[in-house]
C-alpha cells in the first residue's frame, strides 16, 4: 500500500474516533488520534493478517495487542476500516449492548480483540506469552504489542521487560506510543519516565525510534524491525507521536486525553479531517 | 465410604504428580513458575518437559499475563506459586485477563492457609476462595488429599476455562481412591447420615472424618460431603442434604467472610434456612507456628468441628 493510501485511511480513522467520541460524549479522544498512523500502518501495510477469518488463536499470522486500551475508539475504527467488523457498528462505541465496549474486550465477541486491556500495564506480559506460544507452535508470524508512555510507570511492565530479553523472545515487536502526556499532566510533571531508551536497552532490548506520526518513517521502521526478529531479541520501538495529532486545538495539551468534544468542537475537529472512505 | 490411611502425603505433591500426567497426556498443556518449583513440586514436569515449562522469576504479575497470553493459542497454562502471590497479589491480572477474558488458564496454589505454619501471616493466605470465588467464569477446587489433589489437577487440564486450584503444604492423611474420577462440581459424598451435614473442603475434610466416630458415641449420625469444587457449588447435593439433616456445620481452612461457609450460607438462606454454625477464621490473620498447633490455635480442628455439631443440633432442637 502507497504513503497516500495509508494516510488517507488515517485521516478517516481520526474523522471515525471524533465521530465516536462525540457520538457518546465519552472516550479518549487524545492518544487515540496520536497513535492512528502506528496502528494503520500495522494493520494496513506491515502485519500478516487475515481479518475475514478471525481467528482467536492467532495461529498462523501475525497479532497486535492493545495493552493502553483506552484508546479503544482508534483500534475499534481500524479493525472495521479493515474488515474485522461491520463499519456501521462504530456507531455503537460506549452504548448499552455494544461489542465495542468503552474498553477492549472478548466478552463480547468482536472479531480482532483477544483479550481485555484497560487496566494498565498488562499487555506486555500477554505479548511475550503469546509470542512464546508461536515459538511452542514453529510458528515464524510476529507479535506486535502497543503500550501507552504513561503506563510504563506500572511495575510489571518492568517484569516482562526483563523477561523478554532474558528468554530470548525475538518474535516480538513492543512499540510505546510516546506523546509525554497522561491525564494528570505531562509525564515529566506526574512521574518522569527518565531516558526510556537507556533503560530498555540496559535490560536487553533492541531499541529503534521513529517520528509516530510519519507515515513514511513509521512503515520504515516496521520493516526494518521485521527484517531484525528472530536473532536473539525483543525489539521496542519509541514512536514519538503527538497527541491529539491532525486537530489543532486538541494537540500539544493533555486535556484532551479523556474528554469528549462537544457539537461545535466536533464539527471543528471535521473540518480538519478530510473524509476519504466515507463516514460510518 | 473406606477411610483407610493409605499414606501421609501432602497435597502440594499430587498437584505435581496431577501436572506430570496431565502433561503426559497432552501436549499442550505448559507450566509457569515464579521461583518456587520446588515447593510447588514442578520439578518432575520441568525435567520432561523442559519446553513446556517458564521459569518466570520472582514476577507473578508478569506470570499471570504470559499464561493468558499463551493460552489465547491454544495451550493449557498452569501457574505456580503460593496462594498468597498467586490470587491477592496479582488479583487485577486475573480480573482482567484471565476471568473476564475467558482464557483457559488454571492457577495452582499451594501452601494455602494457616497449615503452611511457620512462616507466618504473611504467607498463610486465609482470603483466597473468597477473592476467586468472586469472579465471574472463574471455577474453585480445593481437594482434600494427595490422591485427589491429583486427579483434580487431570480434571483441571480437560476442562476448558479459568481454575483456582487450592492445596497445601503438611503431609496429611490420604485415604480418597488413588484413581478416583475427579468430577468437577460434583460433591463428594464420604459419609450418609441423618442428624447434621458436615461441608467440608481441603485439609478440614479429614479433620472431620476423625469427628465421625465421636460424634456417633455421643449419638448423633452425621452426614460429611467433601465440597471440594466451591464454584459452581453442587447446589442440588446440598439441598438434597439439608432437607434431611436441617442442621449444618461448615468446615475450611479460610476466612468465615468468602469462604464455603458463606456460599452453603447463601444457598440456605435462599432456599433452606435452618441452623448452621461455620468452623473457619473469624476475621483474623494467621501467626507463626505449627500447622497442628495453629490448626489448634484458630479453633479448625477435629473438636471444634464436634463441638460446632454439638451446638447446631442443640439449636435445631
Amino acid at each position: 500500500m502507497t504513503i497516500n493510501e495509508l494516510e488517507r485511511i488515517a485521516s478517516q480513522v481520526r474523522r471515525d474516533i471524533i465521530r465516536m467520541v462525540h457520538g457518546c460524549q465519552s472516550g479518549h479522544p487524545g492518544g487515540s488520534l496520536g497513535a492512528t498512523d502506528i496502528v494503520t500502518a500495522l494493520y494496513f501495510d506491515q502485519m500478516q493478517i487475515d481479518p475475514a477469518h478471525f481467528r482467536m488463536d492467532g495461529n498462523g499470522e501475525d497479532m497486535f495487542f492493545l495493552s493502553n486500551g483506552h484508546i479503544s475508539p482508534m483500534f475499534y475504527s481500524i479493525l472495521a476500516r479493515r474488515g474485522y467488523f461491520p463499519v456501521k457498528e462504530l456507531a455503537t462505541f460506549r452504548r448499552l449492548g455494544t461489542r465495542l465496549q468503552g474498553h477492549p474486550t472478548t466478552a463480547e465477541g468482536l472479531p480482532g480483540v483477544r483479550i481485555a486491556s484497560g487496566s494498565l500495564g498488562q499487555g506486555l506480559s500477554v505479548a511475550v506469552g503469546a509470542a512464546q506460544a508461536k515459538k511452542l507452535n514453529g510458528d515464524q508470524h510476529i507479535v506486535y504489542v502497543l503500550m501507552g508512555d504513561g503506563e510504563q510507570e506500572e511495575g510489571q511492565i518492568w517484569e516482562a521487560a526483563m523477561y523478554a530479553p532474558a528468554k530470548g523472545v525475538d518474535n516480538l515487536i513492543a512499540i510505546i506510543d510516546y506523546n509525554k502526556k497522561q491525564i494528570d499532566g505531562p509525564t515529566d510533571d506526574v512521574l518522569s519516565l527518565g531516558d526510556l531508551r537507556a533503560k530498555y536497552e540496559a535490560f536487553g532490548w533492541y531499541v529503534l525510534e521513529v517520528s509516530g506520526n510519519d507515515m513514511h518513517a513509521l512503515v520504515n521502521i516496521l520493516k526494518l524491525a521485521h527484517e531484525n526478529t528472530h536473532q536473539g531479541r525483543p525489539q521496542l520501538i519509541l514512536a514519538h507521536t503527538e497527541m491529539g495529532m491532525g486537530v489543532d486545538f486538541m494537540m500539544g495539551t493533555h486535556k484532551w486525553h479523556g474528554t469528549a468534544p462537544n457539537d461545535e468542537q466536533a464539527a471543528n475537529a471535521l473540518s480538519q479531517l478530510e473524509e476519504t472512505l466515507g463516514d460510518y | 465410604m473406606d477411610f483407610t490411611i493409605q499414606n501421609q502425603k501432602d497435597t502440594r505433591s499430587g498437584f505435581g504428580e496431577g501436572l506430570l500426567e496431565a502433561g503426559r497426556r497432552n501436549p499442550k498443556v505448559v507450566a509457569f513458575c515464579a521461583d518456587l518449583t520446588g515447593s510447588l513440586k514442578m520439578g518432575d514436569f520441568a525435567k520432561e518437559f523442559p519446553s513446556r515449562f517458564f521459569q518466570t522469576g520472582i514476577a507473578e504479575a508478569n506470570m499471570v499475563n504470559m499464561a493468558a497470553g499463551m493460552a489465547l493459542s491454544g495451550f493449557v497454562p498452569f501457574t505456580g506459586t503460593f496462594a498468597a502471590f498467586a490470587t491477592g497479589r496479582v488479583y487485577d491480572q486475573i480480573r482482567q485477563s484471565v476471568a473476564y477474558s475467558n482464557k483457559n488458564v488454571k492457577i495452582a496454589a499451594s501452601h494455602a492457609g494457616v497449615t503452611l505454619g511457620e512462616d507466618g501471616a504473611t504467607h498463610q493466605i486465609l482470603e483466597d476462595i473468597g477473592l476467586m470465588k468472586m469472579l465471574p467464569n472463574m471455577t474453585v477446587i480445593v481437594p482434600c488429599d494427595f490422591n485427589q489433589t491429583k486427579n483434580a489437577t487431570i480434571a483441571v487440564a480437560e476442562y476448558d476455562g479459568p481454575v483456582y486450584l487450592r492445596f497445601g503444604r503438611p503431609k496429611v492423611p490420604n485415604f480418597t481412591q488413588v484413581d478416583e474420577k475427579f468430577i468437577i462440581g460434583k460433591a463428594q459424598m464420604l459419609q450418609e447420615g441423618t442428624d447434621v451435614t458436615i461441608f467440608a473442603c481441603g485439609h478440614l475434610v479429614w479433620k472431620a472424618v476423625q469427628a465421625l466416630p465421636i460424634l456417633k458415641e455421643m449419638g448423633i449420625n452425621a452426614e460429611l460431603i467433601n465440597i471440594h469444587t466451591i464454584k459452581p457449588l453442587d447446589v442440588e447435593a446440598v439441598l438434597k442434604s439439608v432437607g434431611k439433616t436441617r442442621c449444618v456445620v461448615t468446615a475450611e481452612e479460610h476466612q468465615r467472610n468468602g469462604g464455603l461457609g458463606d456460599s452453603i450460607a447463601q444457598v440456605l438462606a435462599l432456599n433452606m434456612p435452618c441452623p448452621m454454625e461455620m468452623v473457619a477464621v473469624n476475621d483474623v490473620f494467621g501467626q507463626s507456628g505449627t500447622p497442628d498447633e495453629l490448626l489448634k490455635a484458630y479453633h479448625l480442628d477435629t473438636p471444634d468441628i464436634v463441638e460446632a455439631v454439638k451446638k447446631v443440633v442443640a439449636r435445631k432442637q
